[in-house]
């Protein structure tokens, strides 16, 4: 589903971080990988070098075949086959909840109205906030906001879904209603890539967890590996850290 | 004993008195020295001369134009219709119906007064006016499409836009109006009617060249506001866009404009502010706007202090009253 080939990314700007250094990880369909590792390691650089929101220096990104990298690929179309959901839920503020998921479809998908909409109303149902459609995204909670973003990125049917740290600028008590949607896409098959520090979730639903550290793979293994016998002595530093 | 819930009276701090007072008093007495002054150079104020700069009445008389007779006079709603038959012929004759002056029956000799008809005509400071609202209207159309585009370009990737956007905003705001309406008349004025009228073309009036000049002005002054607009949305609002699959100039369009339009709107308003005002110094090629018009009427009239007070106030009508459209534009906009 996803390969990624010796991937490297330098930032030159402010100054030089080496964000990413000879990166491979394949990706199986209804795989999900759960990324961590700490903060500056490169697990954002990762996930948007794969729908190239950020072009890698060197090395290749294949979904489903097709060469992320080429530059005659057409981007836009391999975007609309790979959700992503942000930290800062990036929701459309000038658009209401429904015309936030609708947007796309019209015009990337270039679906009917009605269509869109159709779409759009099971998929509010699904994230469990049907009564929402009419407001906008500021009159939301941040857990509500994160939920409408989750059902943006699905509205297009995507056949992966990219996750960078969805539950990091929440409320605590709101985090759990953003991680029961995870789980339940997981549980439907969705092929995920997720960053995110909740271990709970990594143990319940990833199929493997991979650590980052410094822009490379350091260790990578399912969950049971990682949290009973860890390796390398940094994946045991920070799991201890992030446990306590 | 009082009763101790009388209820609460709101005071004005004395100070507020005070201020407004000494607002008043020292408005009044500018007024007032001013007048004096005028009174030391024995100024004549003339206010009642001006109205007629407005508006005025022209009156046209209909004339018989050989010996004849009014054979009828035909109502037509409020006007008239004159039948004079004569010698050379029957001619008809429209006209109100209070300025008929003539009866059926009634013989006429060439040249008799048969009506008269009065029309209000917009005075010299009216048709001033009128040119100056349409020099900056369509100026500030060609402005915002200007500038829309030179703003866009402005944050593109593409050198080619940037660069180009960027000289063209530079050499803009670098030289003063003055002198830009100067080459567009008389450089690329003279440039292209020289041409137009070598092909047999007709001349493009000076007007046109005024227009442009205030168009371009404006459009690199919107440039920059549109991009700090643009630029002033959050990066995470393109990203969520594009990482849905939109394009560029489809985020553009559904996303990112839409919110930097709300910010734009405030500085953009400013802008045609002063556009209405710049447009006075399209006087200076013949162009009869506002100022140019008072101009002229200070030389006939030589009411020099009424009228330039009068123009004053007619561009402080013109932009606040733009000023209050856009007040409630912005609040219609905002969710
Ligand atoms: N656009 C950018 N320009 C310059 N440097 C960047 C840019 N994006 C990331 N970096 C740098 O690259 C390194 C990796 O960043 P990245 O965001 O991938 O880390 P991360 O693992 O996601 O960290 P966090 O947990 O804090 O989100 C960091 O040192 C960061 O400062
Ligand atoms: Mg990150």
């Amino acid at each position: 589903m996803i390969a990624v080939r010796n991937l490297f990314k330098t930032f030159w700007q402010p100054h030089r971080v080496d964000a990413l250094v000879d990166v491979s990880l394949s990706i199986a369909a209804g795989e999900v990988v759960v990324v961590i590792g700490p903060s500056g390691s490169g697990k954002s650089t990762l996930l948007r070098c794969l729908n190239r929101l950020e072009t890698a220096d060197a090395g290749h990104v294949f979904i489903d075949g097709v060469d992320v990298l080429d530059p005659k690929t057409d981007i836009n179309r391999v975007r609309a086959e790979v959700g992503m959901v942000f930290q800062s839920f990036n929701l459309f503020p000038h658009k209401k909840v429904l015309d936030n998921i609708t947007l796309a479809q019209r015009v990337v998908r270039r679906r009917s109205k009605a269509e869109a909409l159709r779409k759009a109303e099971a998929l509010l149902a699904k994230v469990g906030m049907p009564e929402k459609a009419a407001s906008y995204p500021d009159q939301l909670s941040g857990g509500q906001q994160q939920r409408v973003a989750i059902a943006r990125a699905l509205a297009m049917d995507p056949k992966v879904m990219l996750f960078d740290e969805p539950t990091s600028a929440l409320d605590p008590e709101m985090i759990g209603e953003v991680l029961e949607v995870m789980k339940a896409l997981a549980r439907e098959g969705m092929t995920m890539v997720c960053v995110t520090h909740e271990m709970g979730f990594a143990r319940e639903v990833a199929d493997r967890v991979v650590f980052m550290d410094g822009g490379a793979i350091v260790e990578t293994g399912t969950p049971e590996h990682f949290f009973v016998n860890p390796e390398h002595g940094r994946t045991k530093l920070f799991l201890s850290q992030i446990l306590k | 004993m009082r009763t101790p819930s009388a209820p609460p009276v709101s005071r004005r701090p004395r100070s507020d008195y005070i201020g407004a007072a000494g607002f008043f008093a020292v408005l009044f007495g500018l007024a007032a020295a001013l007048y004096a002054a005028t009174m030391q150079v024995d100024y004549v104020w003339r206010w009642n001369r001006i109205p007629q700069y407005f508006a005025y009445q022209q009156r046209t008389e209909l004339r018989a134009e050989a010996d004849g007779e009014i054979e009828a006079v035909a109502a037509r709603g409020d006007r008239r219709l004159i039948t004079v038959k004569s010698d050379a012929g029957v001619h008809l004759f429209d006209a109100p119906a209070e300025g008929v002056r003539v009866a059926p029956g009634e013989s006429v000799y060439a040249g008799d007064l048969l009506a008269v008809e009065e029309h209000w005509r917009p005075g010299l400071l009216m048709q001033g006016l009128w040119l100056t609202i349409q020099v900056s209207l369509i100026a500030t159309l060609f402005g915002v499409v200007i500038g829309l585009f030179a703003g866009i370009a402005r944050v593109a990737k593409n050198p080619f836009f940037r660069w180009s956007a960027l000289t063209y905003v530079e050499l803009i705001r670098g030289s003063p109006l003055l002198v830009q309406i100067f080459i567009w008349y008389f450089v690329l004025g003279t440039l292209f009617n020289s041409i137009l009228a070598k092909n047999g073309l007709n001349q493009i009036p000076p007007l046109w060249y005024g227009v442009a000049a205030m168009a371009t002005f404006a459009g690199a002054y919107v440039a920059e506001i549109v991009r700090a607009g643009i630029q002033s949305i959050h990066r995470g609002q393109n990203e969520a866009a594009r990482s849905l699959g939109m394009s560029y100039p489809q985020a553009m369009i559904h996303v990112i404009l839409p919110q930097a339009i709300r910010r734009i709107l405030p500085p953009l308003a400013g802008e045609f502010v002063s556009l209405i005002k710049d447009s006075s110094l399209l006087g200076i090629i013949a162009i009869r706007e506002l100022t140019k018009a008072t101009r002229e009427i200070v030389t006939v009239s030589l009411q020099a202090f009424e009228m330039w007070f009068i123009c004053a106030l007619l561009y402080l009508i013109l932009t606040f009253s733009l000023s209050l459209c856009v007040k409630y534009l912005e609040r219609r906009m905002v969710v």
